[in-house]
């Protein structure tokens, strides 16, 4: 390899930070949602929830994979997410938050999967042929993610005066962390103006329209939450994502150089 | 079955008959008379099964958040996916003999209906994965291999679907261990440690000698099981001893020994005691199993109304658009 200018190491970072940022929403989620595989509330959600974590840890895997081939500097998938620490991970603070009840569990579902749809639909046009391809193939599983988790809030929302009065809850609640998805900074600015990705504020209207669609539907209203939380793309976390890492981390770090 | 159950008395030309059919080697059918004992075996096997399947999903599930590579995770959570569809369609089996998922549901929480005890063994590091896929998973093949030719049609045709499945989870366990016991010093502790620990209670899944066996005679005779406990075991034995060899683990145990005449790799004794200990419910797990199935039902409850009340929301929505 040539040695590189000043300029392309910084657009090869760029572009390093922003497949990661994409890699590690959806694996941090997916592990989240593999949390509930063995004690869902039916059978049926104990295999459509382990479906949408296997969709979503799949895709991360090559995204950071991806990443890590355009980083260049040995590190595959599994070293970055088993040899990253917290402070290190780039997801939003939306998916990093504990699997809650079955109401918070589906209603981020429906908030990241709206935005995971629309992310996904837009980079399939990216002119990164690698990211364009992972792209496509995340719009068709998370297209059914998005009918799983609609079809949840409608009928939780319009179930019981408990369900409607948790979901209500979960959404007041995780309200305040969906402002971040739509955070851009120069790395989401540098990464769109290329062509490789996409401004997530230019998704925002889109979301909107859509998850208040549903959530009217379902009869749940929107908090007035005027301060939304931020950091995850900067690595300032919850404290969630340390316990969660320690966990996800420990057999991998407790052996090092071991294959498995 | 226990004792204070009415035994019906059934028609003998018809038992004769229905007798006839399984040793022609008829397929029974959701709709065919059969006896009513004969039914309730079934009841009982295909929903032990059932909450094998469900329960055993613990044990394993205890890894998914800590598997050591994301390929090792996906695949994890897959297999423990599959054993809930594997519940799921075994319950969907025994419907068609007029029990419904929410009664066998039951019982299960209240403690009146088994589940393989294998299942009240604990998963302590991350080789019990491997060890649990290849042994459990194994023995669960031998078994269900012979039940796929059962003569309960919707039970044989679920075996030969699920079958498939077990056969690639075993190969996933056995690849694990595999590189385990060819990985470092620990790795390799960890593995022959698992080995040690799953090896009886894998053996005691066949269930008790022949001689010891209550309801074998019967379910032999109407087709439901074509092999016994000790020939099934046997079975499994013979095809474990090699694979252990193979990848340079040692089974734990002192007395085993080939049989030249018989063909056959004999073992030493088998803890029987720990056996009905286990089943009795005092292995290591059996509270915690049955402590999360009903924390999950319970956690879940609220869930199910809702569809339910949402579902029943929709129904009157369409009668009233229909009437109108
Ligand atoms: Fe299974
Ligand atoms: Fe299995």
């Amino acid at each position: 390899m040539s040695v590189r200018t000043s300029g392309q190491i910084e657009k090869g970072s760029r572009q390093f930070e922003y497949l990661v940022r994409l890699g590690d929403d959806r694996l941090v989620l997916g592990h989240r949602l593999s949390e509930w595989c063995g004690h869902a509330p039916i059978l049926e959600e104990d295999i459509a929830l382990a479906n949408i974590a296997l969709d979503l840890i799949g895709q991360a895997t090559l995204l950071l994979g991806h990443a890590g081939k355009l980083e260049g500097e040995g590190r595959d998938a599994d070293t970055l997410a088993y040899l990253r620490d917290a402070i290190e991970f780039r997801n939003v603070l939306l998916v990093e938050l504990p699997k809650g009840d079955f109401a918070v569990t589906i209603v981020r579902q429906l908030f990241f999967g709206v935005f995971g749809l629309l992310q996904s639909e837009a980079l399939q046009r990216s002119n990164d042929r690698d990211l364009a391809g992972i792209a496509a193939k995340a719009a068709k599983e998370v297209r059914y993610h998005v009918r799983h988790s609609a079809d949840w809030v409608l009928k939780l929302g319009g179930g019981t005066d408990e369900s409607r009065e948790r979901t209500q809850r979960a959404v007041d609640d995780l309200w305040r962390y969906t402002g971040e998805l739509f955070l851009a900074d120069d790395v989401d600015r540098a990464a769109a103006a290329a062509g490789v990705g996409v401004d997530p504020s230019t998704l925002e209207t889109t979301w909107h329209s859509h998850v208040e669609d549903v959530l009217a539907r379902a009869g749940l209203t929107i908090p007035e939450t005027l301060y939304m939380q931020r950091g995850g793309r900067e690595g300032r976390h919850t404290e969630h994502l340390g316990h969660m890492l320690a966990e996800m981390q420990i057999v991998a770090r407790s052996h090092p150089g071991a294959s498995w | 079955m226990t004792p204070t159950q009415s035994q019906p008395v059934e028609d003998p030309e018809r038992v004769a008959a229905f007798e006839a059919r399984v040793a022609a080697g008829e397929s029974i059918e959701p709709k065919d008379w059969m006896p009513e004992r004969y039914r309730r075996q079934l009841v009982r096997m295909m929903s032990q099964h059932a909450h094998s399947e469900i329960v055993g999903m613990l044990p394993e599930g205890n890894w998914i958040t800590r598997a050591p590579s994301l390929r090792r995770k996906m695949s994890l959570l897959a297999k423990v996916q599959d054993e809930a569809g594997h519940g799921l369609y075994i319950y969907c089996g025994t419907e068609t003999l007029g029990v419904d998922r929410q009664e066998l549901i039951e019982q299960l929480l209240n403690g009146t209906a088994k589940y393989s005890s294998i299942f009240n063994y604990p998963t302590l590091t991350w080789a019990d994965i491997g060890a649990i896929g290849w042994l459990v998973d194994g023995a669960a093949i031998v078994n269900q291999t012979m039940l796929a030719k059962a003569s309960y049609g919707p039970y044989a045709r679920a075996m030969v679907r699920i079958c498939k499945e077990e056969n690639f989870h075993k190969r996933q366990g056995y690849e694990i261990m595999a590189i385990l016991a060819a990985g470092t010093p620990a790795q390799h502790r960890m593995a022959q440690d698992a080995l040690d620990r799953w090896w009886w209670p894998s053996l005691m899944m066949f269930g008790p000698h022949d001689s010891e066996s209550s309801n074998s005679d019967e379910l032999m005779r109407w087709g439901v099981k074509r092999k016994s406990n000790d020939e099934l075991r046997q079975r499994f034995i013979n095809l474990t001893v090699a694979q252990a060899k193979a990848i340079g683990l040692v089974i734990p145990d002192p007395q085993l020994a080939y049989d030249e005449s018989t063909e056959n790799w004999k073992i030493g004794p088998i803890d029987w005691d720990e056996f009905w200990r286990v089943v009795r419910g005092n292995g290591p797990c059996n509270r915690e199993r049955l402590a999360a199935r009903r924390a999950a039902h319970a956690e879940g409850e609220w869930v199910r109304l809702a569809a339910a009340a949402y579902a029943a929301k929709q129904a009157r929505t369409v009668s009233a658009f229909e009437a109108a």
